[in-house]
């Protein structure tokens, strides 16, 4: 038993986040939940019944196929931003006041772009009659004009787009809140430069590394406009299937269980990770 | 012999000069305490030492070797920093061997080591600790086992003490002499705590604003100020304007024969004088320089009487016990004892 806490606000106010969460979390998600075990109506929409049918077609071959690529294009974004967004954060707390100020604005103002207007930029300048293809030709590095755009590259390019700056956002503060002196202290005990950052600087923000690659990957694991913009149909996620089967054919069903099984993958590498990512020192 | 020469470094930041052709000789297994106010360069002389800061101009040798040039990770020092810098995902023993592990040292020769030093620091089987499992003290004396490691050859510590509380402190700066007189490495402090400075060092460097201000042993810097910074930096003093004249002293318009103990390091004309108020003495207001007592401090140990002769505070440590102890208000005479009296520039 623990004292409550002096407080000015009475306790029936912690009433309101739970029933908010209810209200817009738990009862839209149990309404999923029964909707993946529905029946489906080929005629209309579905009938309320416990089915697995909806679960056994995503055990296919096929969709097991979507299901790795979705999880593989996220993970190769997270990965990506990570080992970009990482060194260039501790560059980056390494300069200037007023610089650094101008940088992190640089970064949050590319938050504000519509994922519309970067997915069509991105295929316009990787197109052949449009794109950089033009230059490589010019400068001699290509024998002539080619499309970057749909393509596998073209996506992960897009995806690690979006996701860099958030990944920079989430290290930042634990980068510059480092003990500079520890760095320090590394290169006068005798480690290079390269050595003090991977035996020292990574290790001491692990966690933080951790929690920006998850937050890219959940982030990326949810995009459904850009694999279709960028990506050809062998790399639409799995939110764009859902997507597909919801809306073009009427499939809810199976909408639902694809969502269900999205997320029990999606928590479980969550989980996975921040085991990884945890303190050894607080065992 | 010689163990670290600084020669006529320089080290400017933009317009500012932190290290104004900054010479010493430091020989080997002395220790050495940098000591002076915030931002007097003390320091930038220290990370120029150890390679962290490079000099605008000038060289370090190390053992007779031109290490300017020497990048800091191959110099081959041991230093403790301010913030300690321990590594928090590291335990006890790794944070102590992590300079030997660098150099491919095996690990059960490291784990020798390790008991080796945490035996020297008084933290035996300490090892398998985390370091945010340790109290302040602890956490000193590992950083201190982790600098000297290798057995460096120049021992460099930034404040070292400076977060810890005064007792411990007092009692860190003595623990810290002992194990560098054990081990006779060549050692040099930084501190802005002069006590700290007299309890430890064989050679007291005070420096301000980026110039070597007086280096000597403890007491010679003690007793023989070169100047009226170091005079008011180390201990006490009460530092009054004077003028010097040949055989004479004219302060607070009184006059004192010069007497041979007396230290002059001042031409002659105005200069300050400097006497500690140890060497003054309560007298009748005939026998000495008039003055009221303003205020009594009885700490037990001594008394101290702070006195008002025109502008001038001037304050008197009296022994405990002393008969006809002054009264607040008091009219009375001060007299600064013959052959304690210092005059400086």
């Amino acid at each position: 038993m623990s004292l409550a806490p002096e407080t000015t606000a009475p306790r029936w106010i912690a009433l309101w986040p739970a029933g908010m969460l209810g209200l817009f979390f738990l009862v839209p998600f149990g309404i999923m939940l029964a909707v993946s075990v529905a029946h489906r109506d080929m005629g209309g929409f579905y009938t309320w019944a416990f089915e697995w049918n909806s679960y056994a077609r995503f055990l296919s071959a096929f969709f097991g196929k979507v299901m790795a690529v979705s999880l593989g294009v996220s993970l190769t974004a997270g990965a990506i931003c990570v080992a970009l967004a990482f060194p260039f954060t501790v560059f980056l707390s390494g300069m200037g006041a007023k610089a650094q100020t101008r940088v992190l604005v640089t970064l949050l103002s590319v938050l504000a772009l519509s994922e519309v207007i970067i997915g069509f930029a991105l295929s316009t300048i990787l197109s052949q009659t449009a794109g950089i293809g033009n230059i490589f030709y010019w400068l001699g590095l290509i024998d002539a004009p080619q499309a970057f755009a749909p393509s596998l590259f073209a996506l992960i390019l897009g995806l690690c787009y979006i996701g860099f700056p958030f990944a920079v956002l989430v290290l930042y503060p634990p980068v510059s809140r480092l003990d500079p002196e520890i760095v320090e202290a590394a290169r006068v005990m005798g480690a290079s430069g390269p050595r003090a950052f991977f035996g020292v600087i990574v290790p001491n923000l692990r966690g933080a590394i951790v929690g920006a690659f998850i937050l890219v990957f959940v982030f990326t694991l949810g995009s459904y406009l850009l694999p279709q913009l960028l990506g050809r149909s062998e790399h639409w996620t799995l939110s764009v299937h859902i997507t597909d089967q919801a809306i073009y054919q009427s499939n809810l069903p199976f909408a639902a269980a694809m969502s269900v099984f999205l997320m029990l993958v999606a928590l479980s590498l969550v989980g996975l990770a921040s085991l990884a990512g945890r303190d050894r020192g607080a065992k | 012999m010689t163990e670290l020469k600084i020669e006529r470094v320089r080290k400017q930041f933009g317009s500012f000069t932190a290290l104004d052709d900054v010479s010493l000789d430091i020989p080997h297994g002395k220790f050495v305490c940098l000591l002076g106010p915030s931002g007097c360069g003390k320091t930038t002389l220290l990370r120029v030492i150890a390679g962290l800061e490079a000099p605008s101009a000038g060289r370090i040798l190390v053992g007779g070797e031109d290490q300017t040039q020497v990048p800091t990770h191959k110099r081959d020092m041991g230093m403790v920093f301010q913030s300690l810098a321990l590594f928090p995902h590291l335990d006890v023993a790794d944070n102590i061997t992590y300079p030997l592990a660098i150099r491919g040292v095996d690990k059960a020769t490291r784990r020798k080591r390790a008991e080796d030093l945490l035996e020297l620091v008084r933290l035996p089987g300490m090892g398998a600790r985390r370091v945010h499992q340790l109290s302040g003290g602890q956490r000193q004396r590992v950083a201190i086992a982790r600098g000297l490691a290798i057995n460096p050859k120049v021992f460099l510590l930034d404040e070292p003490l400076s977060a810890l509380d005064a007792s411990l402190r007092e009692h860190m700066q003595i623990e810290l002499r002992q194990i560098q007189q054990r081990l006779g490495v060549t050692t040099v402090v930084v501190t802005h705590d002069q006590k700290e400075a007299l309890t430890m060092a064989d050679l007291v460097i005070v420096m301000k604003d980026g110039v070597i201000q007086q280096a000597g042993a403890p007491m010679e810097i003690y007793h023989n100020p070169a100047n009226a910074i170091v005079a008011d930096f180390i201990g006490t003093t009460n530092l009054m304007p004077c003028t010097l004249e040949a055989g004479a002293i004219s302060a607070l318009g009184h006059r004192f024969e010069i007497d041979p103990r007396d230290r002059i390091n001042a031409p002659q004309g105005a200069a300050q004088l400097s006497v500690r108020p140890e060497h003054v003495a309560l007298v009748t207001p005939e026998a000495g320089i008039p003055a009221e007592v303003t205020f009594l401090r009885d700490l037990g140990e001594s008394l101290h009487v702070i006195a008002q002769v025109g502008d001038h505070e001037i304050t008197a440590h009296l022994p405990p016990g002393t008969a006809n102890r002054p009264a607040q208000g008091d009219r009375i005479g001060l007299s600064f004892r013959a052959g304690e009296r210092v005059v400086v520039a």
